[in-house]
């Protein structure tokens, strides 16, 4: 690891102080992501601004018909929630299977959505719930969050504050992980709501996507059937060892059904 | 340099380091605590696995300096009067282990589930051990290990 200047600051004006006043900076969360990052150098922050400090990023809470979950809250502590598993159980399911339970008890909402990573569970959550993020500057919907490989809508100096998730009528995550590092290979998030029907898939492609052909058919009919006869196309999707373009297409398929199917009970 | 002050295994230490410190590094190279091991130094083998304020956390993805102000416990610190804890005598007993290398993160990781969970199936424990890997591949012992202190530490 190259060598970093390190700071924890209290308060949220503080750190975006820091964050503005150092160029090279990199905001630090929960770090599962950041320091192995450092440790291999592929990353080398002039300086560490590690959020832990801030009170007013952990935790959950209700607000009307929304869970508002703090950026810094970590994957062990929304699996746990009382809210959370009582009102959209299906997002504790997801970050209780984030990574192993030493990942969860440090790794943090903000964190993963910040990163983007195209296999992290979380975006699959912020898509398919249609969730609001809120920055220390607005506040931007979940279909403009991520716009590509590891690439988010957030700006130079800008942090995430918490995430709004609201309450879906159903709602269900079925991933096909990753054996090694449950990471999804794909991950597909289904809720239906008053507005009609989300379908937020991670893992597939290079961001966090919508599939719309499987809304509009589960709008009509929720049911696992609706999706007979939808294919997915491998275009543009990720190919690597552990999976081709064409079984990902496949896997978006068999997991959007397993979702429909947990989401109705 | 920052100054980073932390209880480990009951004691009150205060250290200078520097900022890209590992709580790893921090305890085997500034404490001589070198029971908590360091196998792949790339947060997936849990060799490394210590409680930070009761909560077990992999010591080689995280910094000394987030431990500041934090309580932490190595396996030297499980032990008590000279008597072994009931897993790390569980693990004697039930032989869970071969080559001993991942021992310490097992027994800690171990500890955590059973704060959270006092009589966990089976299945739950080895759900648990994603994080904790055995190259030796003696898993059936580790299970069987814990699944016995568990049995004691409830009577």
């Amino acid at each position: 690891m190259y060598a970093f200047n390190y700071h924890r600051p209290n308060s949220l004006d503080a750190a975006a102080q820091a964050l503005a006043a150092n160029e090279d900076a990199k905001l630090l969360a929960g770090g599962q992501t950041m320091l192995p990052t450092m440790k291999q150098r592929l990353a080398m922050p002039s300086d560490l601004i590690d959020l832990s400090g801030i009170a007013e990023l952990r935790g959950v809470c209700e607000d009307g018909d929304a869970v508002v979950v703090g950026a810094m809250t970590t994957h062990a502590e929304v699996a746990a929630n009382e809210i959370v598993r009582s009102k959209i159980p299906a997002l504790a399911k997801l970050a209780d299977g984030i990574g192993d339970p030493q990942v969860r008890n440090r790794g943090t909402l903000g964190g993963s959505i910040a990163n983007a990573d195209p296999a992290a569970d979380y975006p699959a959550a912020v898509v398919g719930l249609g969730a609001t993020v809120k920055t220390n500057k607005r506040e931007i919907a979940a279909d403009d969050f991520f716009v590509g490989l590891f690439e988010t809508a957030l700006e130079p100096g800008e942090l995430v504050v918490s995430v709004r998730f609201p309450v879906p009528e159903a709602a269900a995550y079925a991933k096909f992980d990753h054996p090694a590092s449950r990471y999804a290979i794909v991950g597909v998030m289904v809720a239906r709501t008053g507005g009609g029907v989300r379908v937020g898939i991670t893992g597939a492609a290079p961001s966090a996507f919508r599939q719309t052909e499987m809304e509009q058919a589960l709008a009509g009919n929720f049911a696992p059937d609706a999706l007979d006869g939808i294919s997915v196309s491998a275009d543009g999707l990720n190919g690597d060892i552990h999976a081709s373009a064409e079984y990902r297409a496949h896997l978006v398929g068999v997991m959007a059904k397993r979702a429909v199917i947990a989401a109705r009970g | 340099m920052l100054t980073v002050t932390m209880t480990v295994n009951g004691q009150k230490v205060a250290k200078d380091v520097d900022p890209r410190t590992l709580l790893v590094q921090f305890l085997r190279e500034q404490l001589n605590l070198t029971g908590t091991h360091v196998g792949c130094d790339t947060s997936q083998c849990g060799a490394c696995v210590v409680l930070v304020d009761g909560k077990s956390m992999k010591a080689c993805t995280m910094l000394a300096a987030q431990a500041d102000g934090c309580e932490v416990t190595t396996i030297e610190g499980l032990a008590k009067n000279g008597e072994l804890h009931p897993m790390q005598a569980a693990f004697k007993e039930h032989h869970g282990l071969q080559c001993g290398f991942c021992t310490p993160g097992m027994i800690i990781s171990a500890v955590d589930l059973l704060q959270q969970n006092p009589d966990p199936s089976e299945h739950e424990i080895r759900e648990w051990l994603e994080g904790n890997i055995c190259r030796c591949t003696g898993y059936h012992n580790i299970v069987k290990a814990i699944q016995h202190a568990a049995q004691d530490m409830r009577s």
